[in-house]
């Protein structure tokens, strides 16, 4: 009765209750950013959003056309960027978790790999500029995929070494004990069991680079026509949204925010896939 | 047994080399899968190294692409403001400025705001809201920049321009040091806006780990301080924060790490402008903004190598940042594990 008729008692008790309305207002702050960031999205996008997106070239300003090249464009260098990217990672991670798991090497592997995860993208797109297009002459399909697979390889070496340290021993003895060799044991054995959350990782990668502008800037390029030439600039979804939505065109700008729609899509759905893989795996 | 045994082997390596099990010798056979463990041990091990060659070859490029700029100014790169396409001078410090300042009001707001938030999701949620809610904040790591980019420069940029803006520049026009800082006109875009967007952006990364950490506090600890009689602020300020000191840490110079790198979002709001502006509702640049905005425009060895150069600048000093955050989760690692 004295304690809580206390100066002290109400003071803490005020300081906690101001606390728990910053904790609930800050939660409430950081969701209402994605409501609102999705909302925008789909009311200036999905106006735009037709068949003829899809099927025609992007147009000269003032014109009608669609996004067809720039998707393409960025489908095709994606799926090279995962092939190129993919076997890496998944090789780097196999050596840090089965064979050098106490290494040095894996240490020190672990450690840069971490950092390139969080690197900007921006000095990947220098770096394949450098060794790539200066070298080549020209800007290059080829370097944007290799830019992408650049950013690929640290999220897929990072999911591999994570899912195959959680690979029961036992497996692996039980494998060893039937005179399995140790790399058939890893690739029967390990990777199977390891296979969802590997597979979780390839999409993760895929959701990041499906929206990496930065890396494409001076690579890829842009290309206002239809071209799947590799060894010539190729169109991206990024980098025309990047470019449209920069112009003083309205019908660009329009076209821009229905890019800008599909990309988030896409993603989203890539991301929401991997995550119920993921828990799938925990469940079963 | 033995030889059952070994016939399992033997049968799963012709599975895959699709020669029929009838006829094989086993000392070719077994001999051929001695040299696929082999070749497998390395082939994983040079993918291994792979990953440090990339980075050597990241830091290699940068240092030759920027070597033209780095030995026509020397060490007045770092600190000189001008930045001329024409005349071919080049200094750094307006976009190191940038990058500095729009970081630092990212994480003036994304620390407190992602801090509590991780103290919501792991005292006061209920436990089926807190999936649910976890799961959003991270969806909103996974929207790609430039989305971040297009709706920061159409809807935020001009809400921004209308509203908080003008309310700053009133608000402060009479106190000294801050009427500078929010010295008008509203432009909309800019230093500040860029800031903004940066907080939204990192918010995620802050609040995913130290959500993480704080769940690694051992439940005793806090059980303890709530049957002294401590209010869940209390447990949350002396009991989990000075626990997860490093590793709160960590995950605050990873935000840092994505700020300071971060491109397309902050090249559509910040204005592109190559000057230090006591204002922060001024146009201003960033290292990343600079070379999206000019790279490709750039003509002459002397322009893309100043512009390699900044890459090179952001490269060392989100590699500090970035490493230091590893180094003090890796401790956090070690304190669980051991």
């Amino acid at each position: 009765m004295n304690a809580s008729s206390s100066p002290l008692y109400a003071k803490r008790r005020r300081r906690n209750v101001i606390t728990i309305a910053l904790a609930y207002g800050a939660t409430g702050f950081g969701l209402s950013w994605l409501v609102v960031i999705l909302a925008v999205l789909l009311w200036e996008g999905f106006s735009g959003l037709s068949l003829a997106v899809f099927t025609e070239m992007t147009p000269p300003p003032g014109s009608a056309g669609g996004l067809l090249n720039p998707i393409a464009g960025s489908l095709v260098m994606t799926v090279i960027a995962v092939l190129i990217g993919t076997p890496l990672g998944i090789l780097a991670g196999t050596y840090m978790a089965e064979y050098g798991r106490y290494d040095r090497l894996t240490t020190i592997v672990r450690f840069i790999n971490d950092i390139l995860l969080s690197a900007p993208s921006i000095v990947v797109g220098l770096f394949i500029y450098e060794v790539m297009v200066a070298q080549m002459g020209h800007f290059s399909g080829w370097a944007g995929a290799v830019s992408l697979a650049v950013i690929v390889v640290p999220v897929v070496v990072r999911t591999t070494e994570d899912m195959l340290v959680l690979v029961p021993d036992t497996l692996r003895e039980a494998a060893a004990s039937i005179g399995l060799p140790r790399s058939l044991m890893i690739r029967r054995v390990a990777y199977r069991a390891a296979r969802a959350g590997m597979i979780t990782g390839v999409l993760l990668a895929v959701a990041r680079i499906s929206g990496e502008t930065a890396p494409l800037l001076f690579t890829a390029l842009n290309n206002q026509f239809w071209s799947l030439n590799l060894n010539a600039p190729v169109a991206s979804l990024p980098v025309v949204i990047f470019q449209f939505a920069l112009s003083p065109y309205r019908d660009w700008q329009k076209l821009a925010w229905t890019g800008a729609l599909i990309i988030t899509l896409a993603v989203l759905a890539l991301s929401i896939i991997a995550r119920i893989l993921a828990a799938q795996r925990k469940t079963s | 047994m033995l030889s059952t045994g070994r016939r399992s082997v033997v049968d799963v390596a012709l599975q895959g080399s699709g020669i029929s099990a009838v006829h094989f010798d086993r000392a070719k056979v077994l001999q051929r899968l001695r040299m696929g463990d082999v070749v497998f041990r390395h082939l994983t091990r040079a993918a291994a190294i792979t990953v440090l060659v990339i980075l050597g070859g990241i830091i290699v490029s940068l240092i030759w692409g920027s070597l033209p700029a780095l030995r026509t100014f020397g060490v007045s790169f770092l600190y000189e403001e001008v930045w001329n396409p024409v005349t071919e001078k080049f200094g750094a410090i307006a976009p190191i400025y940038g990058t500095v300042v729009t970081s630092f009001i990212a994480m003036l707001i994304a620390v407190p705001v992602g801090l509590f938030i991780a103290m919501f999701l792991t005292e006061l949620c209920p436990m089926w809201l807190r999936r649910p809610i976890g799961i959003a904040i991270e969806l909103l790591a996974g929207i790609p920049s430039i989305i971040y980019g297009i709706w920061g420069l159409f809807v935020f940029a001009p809400f921004l321009q209308q509203t908080l803006q003008p309310f700053l520049i009133s608000l402060f026009g009479q106190i000294p040091v801050l009427s500078t800082l929010f010295a008008g006109p509203p432009y909309g875009i800019g230093v500040f806006t860029a800031g903004l967007i940066l907080a939204i952006m990192v918010l995620p990364f802050i609040t995913s780990i130290s959500r993480d950490v704080f769940e690694a506090v051992p439940p005793v600890l806090k059980e303890a301080a709530y049957g002294l009689g401590c209010t869940t602020w209390e447990v949350a300020r002396y009991v989990v924060l000075p626990y997860t000191r490093v590793g709160v840490i960590g995950g605050i110079m990873l935000g840092l790490g994505r700020a300071l790198g971060e491109t397309m979002a902050v090249t559509f709001v910040i204005g592109n402008a190559h000057r230090i502006s006591g204002s922060l509702l001024a146009p201003g640049t960033t290292i990343s903004a600079t070379i999206a905005n000019e790279f490709t425009e750039a003509v002459g060895d002397l322009y893309t190598s100043a512009l390699i150069a900044l890459g090179l600048i952001l490269f060392v000093i989100t590699f500090i940042v970035l490493a230091i955050a590893r180094l003090l989760l890796l401790r956090l690692n070690a304190r669980v594990g051991g």
